[in-house]
């Protein structure tokens, strides 16, 4: 019992403590190699590299909290949060509440992310409850509890008894698909505080830091004792439940976590775009998400902050660069969707060949 | 039928395991209530030419069920192989052949089977390092198919692979397929070569089942206790009060005789279809299959070629998909070549689930009842949000959340008792799994 234990705190002290170095896989290094080449072929095709650079750095910051909410999904054992549109849905619904009551720039975010916060908690706590009863299926169950979760939220849209101007209909009942922040004020909110410009590359400065905090908060909450526990009951369910820890709950509290990251993570982006999209928006969006902490070299059980930042650099920079050098190339071809489509699901694909067990 | 004689033996479990039948049989027959503006006839000629369409790609599902790979929703590469198939021969066909179109058709069935063969014993391999994720790998695959067929089709046809420019099919910049392909000869290819009045069908199929059902009977393959019995004598008496009415529609010629007319060849090949699934059951490999299905472990030290059993179970699953799609697009007239197959997957899943399959377990007859019962809710929930909410969106949105939500519950409920079991029996190898 000593010596497994023993061996216990080293796993989890290995999850902790590997150099980012030792935690890149060969598909991060093949994904980096090809970022590399693509902004060398921009490079020689001419094309403007601070534009191509602010415009990696905005994608960036606006996809890194819906990655980011993926580690504790990860790490409680429940595999990634293939329900993120659980949490997005919890934002995109704060957003129509707060505009609904009437509120504008700053004000808006602020009350908008408190009643994600609200909603996430709770709708965390029954899919935390939901994966418990399905233990061995996660991935499967949460897809599609994402997918009906979307599909049930149209209606919603459809009937909901919203008055604002800006999110209706010019006649007619329900919410408008797109629903733009400009004309409330939030519009690249965040990205534009203490923005600044060097050699022509824009610097989302509020957005960044955001980004980076949150990443801090998270890395922060993993080294507290609910953390390690949660970290320890994922990597080794019999020894956890050996030790005494309650793995059930702290799946519940790891997945409450998730879902609030994937709330303030839609929160960040679409105030990013200027626009949010209701109905089948968020349907798919869980999928980039995952593809990204995989990309940085996460795999389905294990997950860390530097996966987070080193793959949503590498996955949104490869297709932020990539559009314009494949339009250029192979004009009329929508070469970059398609390259987006093969790459994100090929990489979520090769993650589920490393998936051990199963198997009846 | 099978799900009314459950609520008639009022047996509990027999209830709760058929909830989902259940609920779409309430709905539809609720859709009726609402609206009055529904006629039988244009409900039964919208809902059989839905069931030509959809029953075959939804049989194709029942193998992999049965094989333990779960609900394959990679018959989508299935579909796209099809589609392949169908692009190829159209663009040949109209560019050096011109053949007629039973042999295009006939030409598309046969290049699909290799090309889906292929693929199928890729996305069988890939299951095979998967396992214990097929389901979510097959979504996956899925998408990541889509992808690359969309890079063949967009990108490669005409960068690699020369086509003429100013063929019909070829975007006008010589680089892609456009986004539709007319199906020109291929359209009704199968529905022409022979068509029955729909009444008449109904009353020929219904005998030979009714003969059939009594001959077994008779034979006693079945136990003759008291359950089967009962479920015997409604089944004839069912079948005969269709037969009966059928007899008295076709000498009154009243309103139900308008039904569209039944493309006779179609109805042969999904008859077809059934039987082979259900004659595969009865040979070694159908064996295979099932104890394959029931523990790979056993079958393993049973003999049994796990990995090679469940590759063949794919394949057939993905060239009968593939078929499925042909005939399913030559009935629509056009191909919307990046946006037909899309769905499929999903929808023939659902359809399956409706029946009252499950992960572990679908037959023929599920497969059949759900097309019905799915493409009825089909029909009816525009109507239903329009009649009840004055709005046809709402039904739209209504029946996309029907078919998420019955794939998620049915997955739910079915990992969910399949846990609650293994905590019970303490099997080493669930608890393994599950360790995991």
């Amino acid at each position: 019992m000593l010596k497994n234990e023993d061996k216990q705190n080293n796993t989890v002290k290995k999850n902790l403590d590997i150099p980012i170095v030792k935690s890149i896989g060969l598909p991060t290094l093949i994904i980096a190699a090809f970022f590399l080449l693509v902004m060398i072929t921009a490079a020689v095709l001419k094309q403007s590299l601070p534009i191509l650079i602010s415009d990696i750095l905005r994608r960036f910051g606006m996809n890194g909290v819906l990655v980011l909410a993926m580690v504790p999904a990860i790490k409680s054992g429940t595999g990634p949060n293939f329900a993120l549109p659980l949490g997005i849905i919890c934002g995109l619904l704060a957003w129509t509440i707060g505009i609904e009551m009437g509120f504008v720039g700053f004000k808006l975010l602020l009350i908008t992310s408190a009643i994600a916060t609200v909603f996430a908690v709770a709708t965390g706590y029954f899919y935390g409850k939901l994966l418990n009863a399905v233990k061995g299926a996660e991935m499967t169950i949460a897809t599609y509890t994402g997918f009906s979760t979307v599909a049930l939220m149209s209606l919603v849209w459809l009937m909901a008894p919203f008055k604002s101007k800006q999110m209706g209909w010019m006649m007619g009942k329900g919410l408008r698909e797109t629903i733009k922040l400009d004309g409330v004020n939030a519009g690249e909110i965040i990205n534009n505080f203490l923005s600044f410009e060097i050699i022509g590359i824009k610097i989302p400065t509020g957005l960044l830091l955001t980004f980076f905090a949150f990443c801090f908060l998270v890395w922060l909450f993993f080294r507290t004792k609910t953390g390690v526990a949660i970290i320890a009951g994922g990597s080794n369910p019999a020894f956890a439940a050996a030790a005494g820890i309650d793995i059930d709950k702290n799946r519940i509290i790891a997945n409450i976590l998730s879902t609030v990251l994937g709330a303030y993570g839609i929160i960040l982006y679409s105030q990013s775009y200027g626009f949010f999209q209701l109905y089948s928006g968020p349907l798919m969006m869980a999928f980039p998400a995952v593809a990204g902490v995989l990309i940085g070299g996460a795999t389905a059980s294990k997950a860390n902050i530097s996966h987070v930042i080193i793959g949503t650099f590498l996955l949104q920079g490869l297709l932020t660069a990539s559009m314009p050098v494949a339009n250029q190339l192979f004009a009329g071809t929508d070469l970059s969707e398609i390259m987006r489509v093969i790459l994100q699901n090929g990489i979520i694909l090769y993650a589920l060949t490393q998936v051990k067990g199963g198997g009846k | 039928m099978r799900k009314a004689k459950n609520m008639l033996s009022k047996q509990m479990p027999y209830l709760t395991d058929n909830i989902v039948p259940i609920i779409f049989i309430a709905f539809t027959l609720l859709g009726f209530a609402l609206t009055d503006n529904v006629p039988i006839n244009y409900f039964l000629s919208e809902l059989s030419s839905r069931f030509y369409r959809n029953a075959f790609i939804v049989l194709s599902l029942i193998i992999p069920v049965i094989a333990g790979l779960g609900l394959n929703f990679g018959i989508v590469i299935g579909a796209m192989s099809g589609q392949l198939a169908i692009i190829i021969v159209r663009y040949l066909s109209i560019e050096y052949l011109h053949l007629s179109g039973v042999w295009e058709l006939f030409f598309c069935i046969v290049l699909a089977l290799p090309i889906a063969a292929f693929i199928g014993f890729l996305t069988g391999r890939l299951y095979n390092k998967t396992r214990g994720q097929e389901m979510i790998a097959s979504l996956i695959v899925g998408f990541f198919a889509n992808g690359v067929y969309q890079f063949i089709l967009l990108f490669a046809t005409g960068v690699i692979i020369p086509v003429r420019a100013t063929h019909p099919m070829i975007k006008p910049d010589g680089v892609g397929v456009r986004m539709t392909v007319d199906m020109g000869e291929l359209h009704y290819s199968l529905q022409n070569i022979m068509k029955t009045p729909f009444m008449w069908t109904v009353l020929v199929v219904s005998a030979v089942l009714l003969t059939l059902v009594v001959a077994l009977y008779l034979t006693g393959r079945k136990r003759p206790d008291k359950g089967n019995k009962v479920i015997f004598i409604i089944k004839v008496l069912l079948l005969a009060a269709i037969i009966a009415y059928s007899v008295f529609a076709i000498a009154t010629k009243n309103n139900i005789t308008k039904v569209k007319e039944v493309p006779t060849v179609t109805i042969i090949f999904i008859g077809l279809l059934c039987l082979f699934t259900e004659l595969i059951m009865k040979t070694k490999l159908g064996q295979d299959f099932r104890s394959v299905g029931q523990s790979q472990h056993i079958a393993r030290s049973n003999g049994i070629n796990v990995d090679k059993t469940r590759i063949i179970a794919v394949i057939m699953s993905t060239v009968m998909a593939a078929w499925g799609q042909i005939f399913y697009l030559q009935d629509m007239g056009t191909l919307n070549v990046y946006g037909a197959h899309t769905q499929i997957g999903m929808f023939s899943v659902a359809a399956l689930l409706v029946g009252g399959a499950s992960v572990r377990k679908a037959t023929v007859s599920q497969a059949l009842i759900g097309t019905i019962l799915f493409n009825s809710m089909f029909i009816m929930s525009p109507e239903i949000g329009k009649a009840v909410f004055g709005n046809a969106l709402l039904g739209e949105y209504f029946r996309t959340f029907m078919v998420y939500g019955i794939i998620g519950m049915a997955l739910g409920i079915y990992v969910w008792n399949d846990n609650r079991k293994a905590r019970i029996t303490l099997d080493p190898i669930e608890l393994n799994a599950q360790d995991n």
